[in-house]
């Protein structure tokens, strides 16, 4: 590029979500995230992580694409793509899966439901116009990918979303973990379809709730009345996260790494293992069978300093990982991270060192999740 | 004692050679929960505007910048036990550490209580 042209290039415009004005309304403290102004926090990072892991937290995530893949085969042909059993699943309900580099890496994690009119497919906010083009190219010209850009996206999240959720919402208490369907809400005589899914990002029990963003202020003030209900901000949605060991993408994933380093094996379906035919199924049938040169694992930290992303990870004097999220974890009580560490040094239990600004920290590769899930499975609840 | 500020929101509380150095309340509010503070030990030389100490919240960890050159004497060891003292009472029981001053014409170059209000009024 000429250095004139660089001067050509208009400055990129920061967006504001549906509910910009109710965050700030609500007291947030906004801050830019994926191209959009979000709010970070409204009465604290610490409060309202407990308020949610206690009651329930009102979180927006209409920064996340809401993409709509429709037309013949539109399953068989993600498949291509995804390393999931997409054709298998059935209406309602919902699986996690990574979209594929074709040299296996992983270019986003997703959430694919079977829903009525086609695959109903939620992918991150920083990486949603890449994905698009990505699957543009890739998927055959009669799949359609409708970008859903008039649709708010709430998650509602924690032990009492779903006593909250039910009085606004009536009936979804009848759905289960990782099932999603349409609802009616709103005046007998003028209902408004919802997509909802039990699902989320907290490690809680909870639901995503996809509303048209003509709606969704008045949706919002609807739960945020419920006395079990206040908003939550990125900040608690982090370290929510960070605690139910759920990975970040583009921190604890990226392009250079394929699912099984990712600690996403778990994401391969049987028939896929078998079958192979995804993008970089090669790469990822090989490190699933030899094991990983390197993985994914959760840390637990000595003392009280926190570890953060980029610190390097030594066994001795040799450097065997980095750390890729790191913070405190509120409920735990004490800072928490995950990393990469190679093969060798990333069985739990294992004893390693991070360094921090020149010092070292013990810390200790600790089974994930460090607070444990609790989702509302089929024939596991009471 | 006279206390003064920086831009990057320290505060110092000058009493003859010596200070005693924290952040301001703006900055406890802009950082939020505090999880950890990091102060530096006595005998450690600061350079003003260099690194001195670190505070770490949830999210993100923060440099604390020396306000003055100068010779630490003494850090609050209550930080430690509990780094929220920095968030309940920043300018009091949450200081970071005490130091003697090495040139007292530094002080010139900070802002007296109205002037930092003027500048937090102003972001």
């Amino acid at each position: 590029m000429r250095e004139e042209d660089e001067f050509e290039l208009e400055p990129i415009e920061i967006l504001e979500l549906p509910l910009d004005a109710w965050h700030r309304d609500k007291g947030a403290r906004m801050v830019e995230f994926a191209g959009y102004h979000m709010p970070i926090q409204y009465e604290g990072i610490m409060a309202e992580h407990i308020w949610t892991r206690e009651n329930a937290g009102l979180f927006d995530v209409s920064h996340m694409g809401q993409l709509m893949l429709t037309g013949d085969g539109a399953a068989e042909a993600l498949e291509a793509l995804v390393p999931g059993d997409i054709s298998a699943l059935k209406e309602g309900k919902m699986r996690y899966s990574l979209l594929l580099a074709e040299d296996g890496g992983v270019l986003d994690d997703m959430m694919i439901t079977a829903a009525p009119m086609g695959l109903y497919v939620v992918v991150n906010g920083a990486v949603k116009w890449d994905d698009m083009g990505y699957l543009r190219e890739y998927l055959p010209d009669e799949i359609t990918i409708n970008n859903m850009e008039d649709r708010a996206l709430l998650a509602l999240q924690g032990p009492k979303a779903v006593d909250a959720l039910k009085r606004v919402v009536p009936g979804v208490d009848a759905l289960y973990f990782m099932e999603a369907g349409s609802f009616f809400w709103g005046p007998k005589t003028d209902p408004e379809p919802l997509w909802i899914s039990r699902s989320g990002y907290t490690g809680e029990d909870g639901f995503e709730i996809s509303v048209p963003a003509t709606h969704a202020q008045k949706l919002a003030d609807q739960l945020c009345a419920q006395p079990e209900v206040k908003p939550i901000g990125l900040g608690a949605r982090d370290s929510l996260r960070l605690e139910a060991g759920l990975p970040l993408y583009g921190h604890d994933m990226n392009p250079e790494l394929e699912p099984v380093e990712a600690n996403a094996a778990f994401a391969i379906s049987k028939r896929r293992r078998a079958q192979g035919g995804f993008a970089g199924s090669e790469r990822i049938l090989e490190a699933l069978a030899n094991g990983p040169a390197r993985k994914l694992v959760g840390l637990s930290v000595d003392g009280k300093m926190p570890v953060r992303e980029g610190a390097p990870i030594f066994a001795g004097d040799m450097q065997v990982g980095v750390i890729t999220s790191g913070g405190f974890g509120p409920s735990v009580g004490a800072p928490i991270a995950m990393g990469y560490v190679d093969a060798g040094h990333n069985a739990v239990g294992t004893a390693l060192a991070a360094e921090v600004r020149g010092k070292r920290v013990s810390i200790t590769v600790a089974n994930l999740p460090f607070v444990p899930h609790h989702y509302h499975r089929k024939g596991v609840n009471a | 004692m006279t206390r003064y500020f920086t831009e990057d929101h320290e505060w110092i509380d000058v009493d003859g050679d010596s200070a005693t150095v924290g952040i301001t309340q703006y900055a406890q509010g802009q950082l939020g929960d505090i999880v950890f503070a990091e102060v530096p030990a006595a005998g450690a030389t600061l350079k003003k505007g260099g690194d001195a100490a670190v505070v770490e919240s949830v999210k993100a960890a923060s440099d604390v910048y020396a306000p003055v050159s100068g010779t630490v004497i003494d850090s609050n060891a209550a930080l430690e036990g509990d780094p929220a003292l920095v968030n309940s009472d920043p300018e009091g029981e949450g200081w970071f550490f005490k130091l003697t001053l090495s040139d007292i014409s530094e002080l010139n170059s900070l802002m007296d209580a109205a002037a930092y209000k003027a500048f937090v009024d102003g972001l």
